[in-house]
């Protein structure tokens, strides 16, 4: 607490401003891919250009339909769920959607995905399309959605196909647009994935996606969800979230990777939450399931992380990132 | 219905509050709660729904309970007050009925299309399956205001799982009640009574809201005698506000063409010939071949 000349009490300013891979954002805090459709329902509950950025539902070449239901199960702390990447396609995103988050002054990282490489790339060029694009500070490649049709083999579990991904991605997109390849925490190795990325022209990392997991429904004794198996979010990820931005940046400190910034993301529901992924690493947060808990959640955690950090003496947001890992070689 | 109906718009706000509950009651198998949530009930109509958080703040049961308002009454003593009725079934809403009065519950809501009411005065049948029946005493109530001729059928399983059925005189023109095992009214179920009542009281309109196989059988009967069928659709949901994706359902737009709608912002009432019945079933609901975006899913499911 500080105290004015005049006795009154001040609240010390910090700075929350984040540069990520050349983009100047606000504040850190970020809507999660798939958390918060593509921002007019949420614009209801709060502005979404209050965000550092704001997030897009995972869009691909073409409108899906996504799977049947039921799509979703609750969790301890969580929820598994099966959607099955719903959405529009590229066309009408860029048309719509975009058009609309450009208008009320949203700063966009959109995601994409594609059932193949070139299909990333499509997307990607596609997007340049769009009369909003300079609305777009960046584009998060899913290369690590668990609900597609060869579930173990997701892009993201193999460094070559996550090195495909993202260096034909790279290639469509001007040098500007950042691109951050969003990683899953269900690999033996996530330091070598994280490296095939970065050396094929990620720009940043965003961790994690969902866990792949699974619920049986005990009174009908089947799985619970239509499609079998889905993805893990909430809380009951967050320690895993924690590990993989640690692992990584420790890599990155170590040489053994690039360093480019770290999107952290699982199951951060509080600023103290948030606090965690950023001391292992993580340069800006995204949230996600606790938006379907408290709609407001994204805001409410930036206030709460930029108290918790003035609490602790911190000036800049971005002196805290990764500050754990030089706390434990102290105490070594 | 289709002219000159008044279709409630999708709130142009939606409000998040924290509420204190002011009274619970047991009614048969079910709990009564009634809120103050003053923002809430002055904008709520018939049909809309809340969104309940269970558990409270630190709890590990993040989604939030979806109830359908069964009654909202502005101003009050102490403000509006919003009142849904729950069956304790698993652990969220076994958390909400167990709380006492004078606990905060976390409130977002009004959410969703209602039901859309005639214009100019029509006959109309509300139909209630179980807890289902919950919003429409509230919907006969305004229906009848507008001068409709309104009469509800209540169905359950037994006597102990009928909603509303010692009220529905209050606010009806008659009340048909069935149950499964004949321990209240006629036995069997809502659709062994419901092609006479619609016969008899020349009803243009059934509104229903209960399970899914009841809600299709209410569209068959209301089609045949050429009524119009709104129906309010209980689907899970993990967010009630439209960012989840989840409360999906295929449903025929204008358009002719059939789209995966959430029915938590496009519904949860919608016209019973919109819906495709057929995808239902065994517990789940299939993505029809011709729904927009199917090819695709085929391809990369």
């Amino acid at each position: 607490m500080v105290t004015g000349s005049d006795g009154t009490v001040v609240s010390p300013t910090i700075d929350m401003g984040i540069q990520l891979a050349g983009m100047r954002l606000p504040n850190p805090l970020m809507s999660a891919s798939g958390c918060a459709a593509n921002g007019r329902e949420l614009h209801r509950f709060f502005d979404i250009a209050a965000l550092g950025a704001f997030v897009t539902k995972t869009v691909l070449a073409d409108a899906r339909s996504g799977r049947g239901t039921p799509r979703m199960a609750e969790t301890p702390s969580g929820m598994l769920n099966s959607i099955g990447l719903q959405g529009p396609g590229i066309a009408a995103f860029a048309d719509d959607d975009l058009v609309w988050l450009k208008s009320v002054g949203a700063r966009v990282l959109v995601s994409i995905a594609g059932n193949t490489a070139g299909e990333f790339a499509d997307v990607a060029a596609a997007l340049q399309g769009s009369p909003a694009f300079d609305a777009v500070v960046g584009v998060e490649v899913n290369i690590s959605c668990p609900n597609v049709a060869n579930r173990g083999l997701v892009f993201a579990c193999d460094p070559r196909s996550s090195a495909e991904v993202i260096a034909l991605v790279r290639q469509s997109l001007p040098a500007v647009i950042p691109i951050f390849a969003k990683l899953s925490a269900d690999v033996t190795d996530i330091v070598q994935i994280a490296r095939a990325c970065v050396r094929a022209g990620a720009d940043g990392l965003t961790m994690i996606n969902t866990l792949l997991a699974m619920v049986i429904d005990t009174d009908l004794l089947r799985p619970q969800v239509a499609g079998v198996t889905g993805g893990l979010s909430g809380p009951a990820i967050r320690p895993v979230a924690v590990r993989a931005i640690w692992q990584v940046r420790a890599a990155m400190m170590e040489g053994r990777i690039r360093t480019v910034p770290i999107i952290g993301v699982g199951g951060v529901r509080t600023g103290d939450d948030a606090l965690q992924l950023v001391a292992a690493g993580a340069s800006a947060i995204q949230v996600g399931t606790a938006t379907f808990n408290d709609p407001t959640a994204p805001i409410r955690v930036n206030r709460e992380l930029s108290a918790a950090l003035q609490g602790k003496g911190f000036a800049r947001f971005s002196d805290a990132v990764g500050i754990a890992h030089t706390r434990l070689d102290q105490w070594r | 219905m289709s002219q000159g109906c008044q279709q409630p718009t999708a709130q142009e706000r939606t409000l998040q509050v924290s509420t204190e509950l002011i009274a619970t009651a047991r009614v048969g198998a079910y709990h009564h709660l009634t809120f103050v949530a003053p923002g809430v009930a002055e904008r709520a109509q018939p049909g809309q729904f809340v969104a309940l958080a269970v558990g409270g703040e630190t709890s590990a049961h993040l989604l939030r309970r979806a109830f359908s308002i069964h009654q909202a009454s502005p101003g009050g003593p102490c403000g509006g007050t919003v009142e849904v009725v729950v069956a304790a079934r698993g652990p969220g809403t076994r958390w909400l009925t167990g709380l006492r009065a004078h606990h905060e519950v976390n409130i977002i809501g009004p959410l969703g299309r209602g039901f859309p009411l005639p214009a100019d005065p029509a006959a109309c049948v509300l139909v209630g399956g179980g807890y289902g029946s919950a919003p429409l005493l509230w919907l006969a109530a305004a229906l009848r205001e507008r001068g409709c001729h309104v009469e509800m059928v209540l169905g359950a399983a037994t006597r102990d799982q009928l909603f509303g059925a010692a009220d529905a005189n209050r606010v009806s023109d008659g009340v048909t009640v069935t149950t499964d095992d004949g321990s209240m009214g006629v036995k069997g179920w809502v659709s062994v009574v419901l092609p006479d009542v619609i016969a008899r009281s020349g009803a243009e309109v059934v509104y229903g809201c209960g399970p899914m196989a009841m809600l299709r059988s209410v569209t068959d009967i209301a089609t045949a005698h050429g009524a119009i069928a709104q129906v309010a659709v209980e689907e899970s949901m993990a967010c009630g506000i439209g960012v989840c994706m989840t409360c999906v359902l295929p449903v025929k737009g204008k358009d002719g063409l059939t789209r995966m709608a959430r029915s938590c912002v496009e519904g949860p009432v919608f016209g019973g010939d919109r819906i495709r019945w057929e995808a239902f079933g065994n517990g789940l609901c299939r993505v029809p071949e011709d729904a927009e975006g199917a090819a695709s899913m085929r391809a990369h499911r």
